[in-house]
């Protein structure tokens, strides 16, 4: 279950922080704020999962031990969410992705047997559902809006598709969870999660891109050269401080 | 007496009787023109301000100061937003300021031109800039503009979490590790000099105090602010065991005040005149991520334009 939690919460973690070095930085005051509150929400969900799995670890574990002092090959966060955030197109392809498997994996996940995960995952979907609105609604507005936006989108659509594979194709961890009862195998919000997808390019009046190689290794732990940096980054005082209270 | 005369007596009549001011009531254009400046310079501070805190956001310690850093530096785009909206009551749109923030034709707070440098500047910052901004802006909230009054009554509830937040980083840090509390008083050697700055020029030398005290927009002057400030802030750094590095501070008894130290003024006419560390990378980073967000702005116009036209 340790190394599901992770995973869930690594996901959440990673794209948090991709979204947040965007404050400050956006293309306007207004989609600044929204991807400092979708930020907020992804890094709080993170903190309820890392807590949560610290709390089953025992040994007086806490959510930064989870969060700070892992390596790249501890992570296990798939490799879309750690991409670079790109021009504004390629983080809202990024978000859109992740956003429709995201909210349809949370609408599962509330069903789970295990009270705390759907209890958080209760909390999460109406975030997430949210976030979804916002993504999809950004991917309409760029696709469908001048020859400029539509070509960004489509090329940000195009570049990041080889990641979602890795989306719904589950893990070992994946699978075992599901068994058990207290997590969700993607599998099986597959079809959801492509229907969505393929409404939303519609309305867009976006290609949807021929489904080819996909990239994976994420969920396992081999990441992207990305992790490393967005990692040295986020963990530095923890590592140059060791045993600090901050 | 003429029409003009008789107009600019009301107006002054019921600034003096505390009447607010509304956007649609007659004003002369000397005082719209000030208050234009005034708060769009806010206004640009609260959005160049986002960059020194939103530099440490992805480098936070731990995921809670890292979520209430990044709600701050938030808050600070919402009080941006706030502002830009009272300007725009006086008839200037937000672009337009915009404009005149990237051409460098109006100003921001200088103390955002200083870097960065350690996680205890965020608290420097949440404890001296923001206590500074609170002192100068706690008066506005009886500013005798509405718009700007009610803009600010917002604005200072949450800057006073924000200070809070940062004193409590500040006394973490002053209270942890010898290196952390090296790093606090660094951060503190750095930033108290430029707070000071922040309450502007000394009283013989602010050329537009005396007719904003007159309009009401301002209440007290720089000088006495700026005292108010360092009796506030000597007692803090007494409780978080750090030093202020002025020698001359001292408690005069005969005044009930605390005596400081000469201010540097030439540093701060420098950094106004743009050889700050950091205003070139503060006003590039303003004006790139306008540029850059030109085809997302155009894109949700025409999307809207054609959203419309189909509803039509």
């Amino acid at each position: 279950m340790q190394e599901y939690l992770l995973h869930l919460a690594d996901n959440a973690l990673i794209l948090g922080h991709r979204l947040s070095e965007w404050c400050g930085h956006g293309p306007a005051l207004e989609i600044d704020m929204a991807m400092t509150n979708i930020s907020l929400d992804l890094i709080g969900q993170a903190r309820n999962l890392y807590a949560y799995a610290a709390e089953l670890e025992g040994q007086g574990k806490t959510e930064d031990d989870l969060a700070y002092l892992r390596d790249v090959n501890g992570f296990r966060n798939v490799l879309l969410v750690e991409q670079p955030n790109g021009d504004f197109a390629q983080t809202i392809a990024r978000s859109f992705f992740y956003d429709s498997y995201n909210y349809f994996y949370q609408k599962a996940l509330c069903e789970s047997h295990d009270k705390q995960l759907a209890a958080i995952a209760e909390k999460s979907l109406k975030e997430v559902a949210y976030h979804l609105r916002w993504s999809s609604e950004w991917a309409i507005r760029l696709g469908d809006g001048t020859e400029e936006s539509k070509q960004k989108m489509q090329a940000a659509i195009d570049d990041l598709w080889s990641f979602r594979g890795e989306l719904l194709t589950p893990a070992a961890y994946e699978i075992e969870a599901a068994k058990a009862g207290y997590g969700v195998n993607p599998l099986e919000i597959k079809e959801e999660v492509e229907k969505k997808l393929q409404e939303i390019l519609l309305e867009a009046t976006l290609d949807l891109p021929a489904d080819g190689w996909m990239h994976s290794g994420g969920k396992t732990g081999r990441h992207s050269e990305h992790l490393g940096f967005i990692l040295a980054e986020m963990q530095f005082l923890q590592r140059a401080y060791p045993d600090s209270t901050w | 007496m003429s029409h003009q005369v008789e107009l600019e007596e009301r107006f002054q009549a019921r600034i003096d009787a505390e009447q607010k001011i509304e956007p649609k009531d007659w004003m002369p254009d000397a005082y719209r023109k000030t208050l234009v400046r005034q708060i769009s310079q806010h206004a640009h501070s609260e959005i160049v301000g986002m960059l020194p805190e939103g530099n440490w956001i992805t480098r936070a310690p731990s995921l809670r100061r890292k979520v209430a850093l990044l709600a701050k530096v938030q808050d600070e785009a919402g009080h941006g937003l706030y502002l830009y909206a009272a300007a725009e009551t006086l008839g200037v749109s937000r672009d337009e300021l915009y404009d005149e923030l990237h051409t460098g034709k109006a100003k921001y707070s200088s103390i955002f031109n200083y870097p960065t440098l350690s996680w205890a500047d965020i608290g420097a910052v949440g404890w001296l800039v923001d206590g500074a901004a609170i002192m100068n802006q706690v008066p506005l909230c009886k500013c005798s503009f509405g718009p700007y009054a009610r803009a600010m009554v917002r604005v200072c509830k949450e800057e006073s979490f924000h200070q809070r937040q940062g004193f409590e980083i500040m006394m973490t840090l002053s209270h942890g590790s010898p290196a952390q509390k090296q790093m606090a008083q660094d951060a503190l050697n750095r930033w108290w000099w430029p707070s000071l700055m922040m309450f502007g020029p000394n009283d013989d030398a602010s050329p537009h105090s005396a007719q904003s005290m007159k309009w009401k927009i301002k209440r007290y002057s720089n000088d006495d602010l700026r005292q108010k400030f360092v009796d506030v802030m000597v007692e803090q750094a007494e409780v978080l065991e750090l030093t202020i590095p002025d020698p001359d501070i001292k408690w005069n008894e005969e005044r009930g005040h605390y005596d400081f130290g000469e201010i540097n003024w030439e540093e701060f006419h420098n950094i106004i005149r743009g050889n700050g560390p950091c205003n070139k990378e503060r006003l590039a980073a303003r004006k790139d991520a306008w540029d850059q967000g030109l085809w997302v702005r155009e894109a949700a116009t025409a999307y809207a334009a054609k959203r419309k036209k189909k509803a039509s």
